[in-house]
C-alpha cells in the first residue's frame, strides 16, 4: 500500500513544517493580530530593527555563542586528545564526569552554577554567561572529537614524525586537519546550544547583558507580538545558512 | 667489502613485564635487502620500530654508520618507514603526501616539485599526483607510501609488512617491483614479514625471529636448506621430520637408522654420540615416491593427492602411522608417476639431500598449533 506509507510520510512532514511555514508567512502579515491575513508587509521587520533593545540582545547572543563555542572547542579538543592519547589515573572518572554534565537536568546545572557564582562573588553578566555556556557545551565537543579520534589511524602521527616533522608540526599539519570536521561539528553544536539556551541563561544572566532567548521569552509573556515572527524567520534563515555552510565545508574536506 | 650500516647490540625490551626482545644483536650491511621473518609476537615489528625510533630499548644501543642513535627521535633519523596500512595523510593529495618529507627539510619549491615528480615516476604514478589517497587502489596507495619514504633519499628503508593488505597476485607484482626499486636506489631495505615465501624470494639475508631471539641469520638458501633448529625448519617451508638414531660413527660419515633403513650420511655440524636420536629433515621436493615393488625405501600408501599445476603433492602414510609430504614435478612420460589414493608405494630420497638436527629439549609447536596461536593473538 504505497499510498498509505506516502500519506503517512506527508503527515509527518506536515506536522513538522506547518508551524514553521505559519511563522514565516505571518512575519510578512500586515495585520496586527495573528489570526487574519492583512496583506504583505515588512513592517514587523522594520519595527524589529528599530527596537534597540532587541537588536542589542541579538548581538549579545551572537557574541556569546561565538565565544562560548570557540572556548569550548579549544578546551574540548584538548580534553579529547588527552583522553585519547594518554593513560593516566582518573581517566575513567573524567570521562564519566563529562556524561554527568551532559545528562543531568539543565535546571540542576543552572542552580549549581548560580550558587557557585554567588559564592565567588562574580557579577552576573557576560562572564558568568560565558562560563556557564562553556560548561554545558564542553561535553558535546569532547564527545564529537573523541568519536573522530577513535577512527584516527595511529600510524599517521608516526608517519609524520618519520618524515621529519616535530611533534608540534605534526599536530599542526596532520592531526588538526584530519580532525577538523569534528572540530567544526563540535563548534557548530556549541554555537547552537549556546544560541538557544534559556534555562541556564535565566539563572546566570544579569541586567547588564541581555541575550536574545531571554528577550524573546519576556516579550511573549505579555502577548505574542508579530515582531517575534519576524525574529523567528531571521533566526531560521541564519541557522539554515549555518547548516549549509557546515555541509559545504564537510563535503569539501571529503574530496 | 660490505660495510655495516646499522648495528643493534644487546637490545632488550619489555612491554608490561613481558620480554619482547632479549639481548638481541644484529648488524645490517649497507645496500642489502634484509628480512625480519617470524610469527606474530616474535618481536620483529618492535625491532623495526626501534630502528625507526618509535620505541626505545630498555637496554642496548642502536648505531647508524658508527653514530649512536639510540635516543635520537624518529624525525632526526635518516631512515624512513613504509607502514603496514600505508598511513597516507588522507587530507593531502598524492603530491603533497610525497612532498611532506621534503617540506619538513624546507627545500626550495622547485626542488620539491622535481624530486616528487621523479619519485612518482619511479613508482609509475606520475598521472595520479592530484588525486587523494582514498581515490587510489590498495596497490597504488602502497606505491605512494613507498614514494613518500624514498623521496627523502634515506640511508635505509624500513618496511613493516607492507604487502600484507594486498591480494596474492598484486603482492607478487609488488615483490618484484620492490626488488627492482632496491636495486635501482641502492638503499638498504629492512623488510618485516610473517610470510616465509615472500622472505625467501626477496631477501639477500633473512633473520628468523621467535620470542625475541634470533633463531637463524643467513641467506634464503641457507635458511631453507640448512635450518639451524627445529623452529626454523618448521616455520620456513614445509618439512618432513623423520626420527633417526645414530648407529655408527666413522670419521666424517655416520650411519643413521630411519624407519628401519640404515642410511650412511655425512657428519652434521654438531657433535653426535652413538644411539643419539636425531631429526632427519627432508623437504617434500626431496622425497622420491617409488613403485611398491622397488627395493629401496619405506613402504606406505597414498592418502592424499593434490594437483598443483607444476607439481603433484601427495601425503603418504607409512606403516607406523606417520605421514610424509612429497612434492614431485610433473612428468607425463613417467608411467609410475600417477598413483591414486590408497595405492601402495615406497618412499625414499637421494642420499645427501637430507639435513640433520639434534633433538631439542622443548620442541616447538607444529604448524597447526602455531597457526592456532597466531589466530588467538589477533
Amino acid at each position: 500500500m504505497p499510498w498509505l506509507s506516502r500519506s503517512y510520510l506527508a503527515l509527518v512532514y506536515l506536522l513538522l513544517y506547518v508551524p514553521i511555514v505559519v511563522l514565516v508567512v505571518f512575519s510578512f502579515n500586515d495585520s496586527r493580530t495573528g489570526y487574519n491575513w492583512g496583506g504583505f508587509s515588512l513592517r514587523w521587520y522594520e519595527s524589529l530593527f528599530n527596537n534597540h533593545a532587541m537588536v542589542q540582545a541579538m548581538w549579545n547572543s551572537l557574541w556569546l555563542a561565538l565565544t562560548a563555542a570557540t572556548v569550548s572547542t579549544c578546551i574540548g579538543a584538548l580534553t579529547a586528545l588527552a583522553l585519547h592519547r594518554y593513560r593516566f589515573r582518573g581517566k575513567k572518572a573524567l570521562n564519566g564526569m563529562l556524561f554527568v554534565v551532559m545528562m543531568s537536568p539543565e535546571i540542576v546545572l543552572a542552580i549549581s552554577l548560580l550558587g557557585l557564582f554567588l559564592l565567588l562573588g562574580l557579577k552576573l553578566g557576560y562572564v558568568s554567561l560565558l562560563l556557564a555556556h562553556v560548561t554545558f557545551c564542553l561535553p558535546f565537543v569532547v564527545i564529537t572529537v573523541m568519536a573522530r579520534l577513535t577512527g584516527f589511524d595511529e600510524r599517521l602521527p608516526e608517519a609524520a614524525r618519520d618524515l621529519g616533522a616535530s611533534d608540534f608540526t605534526m599536530t599542526r599539519t596532520v592531526l588538526i586537519p584530519v580532525i577538523m570536521p569534528a572540530l567544526m561539528a563540535g563548534w557548530l553544536l556549541g554555537f547552537t546550544l549556546s544560541m538557544d539556551d534559556v534555562v541556564v541563561s535565566t539563572f546566570v544572566s544579569g541586567p547588564s547583558y541581555e541575550i536574545l532567548p531571554l528577550r524573546i521569552y519576556s516579550m511573549v509573556r505579555v502577548g505574542l507580538k508579530p515582531e517575534v515572527n519576524a525574529l523567528g524567520t531571521l533566526l531560521l534563515v541564519f541557522s539554515l545558512a549555518m547548516l549549509m555552510l557546515s555541509q559545504w565545508i564537510l563535503s569539501r574536506s571529503k574530496q | 667489502m660490505t660495510k655495516t650500516l646499522l648495528s643493534l647490540s644487546g637490545i632488550s625490551k619489555q612491554f608490561d613485564g613481558k620480554t619482547v626482545l632479549d639481548e638481541l644483536s644484529l648488524k645490517i650491511d649497507d645496500g642489502e635487502f634484509i628480512t625480519l621473518l617470524g610469527p606474530s609476537g616474535c618481536g620483529k615489528t618492535t625491532l623495526l620500530r626501534m630502528m625507526a625510533g618509535f620505541e626505545l630499548p630498555d637496554r642496548g644501543t642502536v648505531t647508524l654508520s658508527g653514530m649512536d642513535i639510540t635516543q635520537t627521535p624518529p624525525e632526526s633519523r635518516p631512515l624512513n618507514t613504509v607502514f603496514q596500512n600505508y598511513a597516507l595523510f588522507p587530507h593531502m593529495s598524492v603530491f603533497d603526501n610525497v612532498a611532506y618529507g621534503l617540506k619538513m627539510e624546507k627545500r626550495p619549491k622547485a626542488e620539491i616539485r622535481e624530486r616528487v615528480e621523479e619519485a612518482l615516476a619511479m613508482v609509475q604514478l606520475e598521472d595520479f599526483a592530484r588525486r587523494k589517497p582514498h581515490q587510489l587502489s590498495g596497490g597504488q596507495q602502497q606505491r605512494v607510501a613507498i614514494a613518500r619514504a624514498v623521496v627523502k633519499r634515506p640511508k635505509m628503508l624500513l618496511l613493516d609488512e607492507p604487502l600484507s593488505a594486498l591480494d596474492y597476485k598484486l603482492r607478487r607484482t609488488m615483490q618484484v617491483e620492490l626488488k627492482r626499486l632496491q636495486r635501482e636506489l641502492g638503499i638498504t631495505f629492512v623488510f618485516v614479514t610473517h610470510d616465509q615465501e615472500e622472505a625467501l624470494s626477496m631477501s639477500d639475508r633473512i633473520v628468523v625471529l621467535k620470542d625475541g631471539y634470533i633463531q637463524q641469520l643467513g641467506t634464503p638458501r641457507e635458511v631453507y636448506e640448512r635450518p639451524a633448529n627445529v623452529f626454523t625448519a618448521r616455520f620456513v617451508g614445509q618439512t618432513n621430520f623423520f626420527p633417526g638414531r645414530v648407529t655408527a660413527i666413522a670419521g666424517e660419515r655416520i650411519s643413521v637408522d630411519v624407519f628401519g633403513l640404515n642410511r650412511e650420511l655425512s657428519m652434521p655440524s654438531f657433535r653426535v654420540t652413538m644411539n643419539q636420536p636425531l631429526h632427519v629433515l627432508l623437504r617434500p621436493e626431496d622425497i622420491r615416491v617409488l613403485a611398491p615393488d622397488d627395493t629401496e625405501g619405506v613402504a606406505g600408501k597414498i592418502v592424499e593427492r593434490n594437483y598443483k599445476g607444476s607439481t603433484l603433492d601427495s601425503v603418504i602414510e607409512l606403516e607406523d602411522g606417520s605421514q610424509v609430504m612429497a612434492s614431485e614435478f610433473f612428468d607425463e612420460d613417467d608411467p609410475t608417476f600417477d598413483y591414486s589414493i590408497g595405492e601402495r608405494v615406497r618412499v625414499s630420497w637421494v642420499d645427501g639431500w637430507e639435513w640433520l638436527l639434534a633433538e631439542e629439549g622443548d620442541e616447538p609447536l607444529t604448524d597447526e598449533e602455531e597457526l592456532a596461536a597466531d589466530d588467538a593473538e589477533h
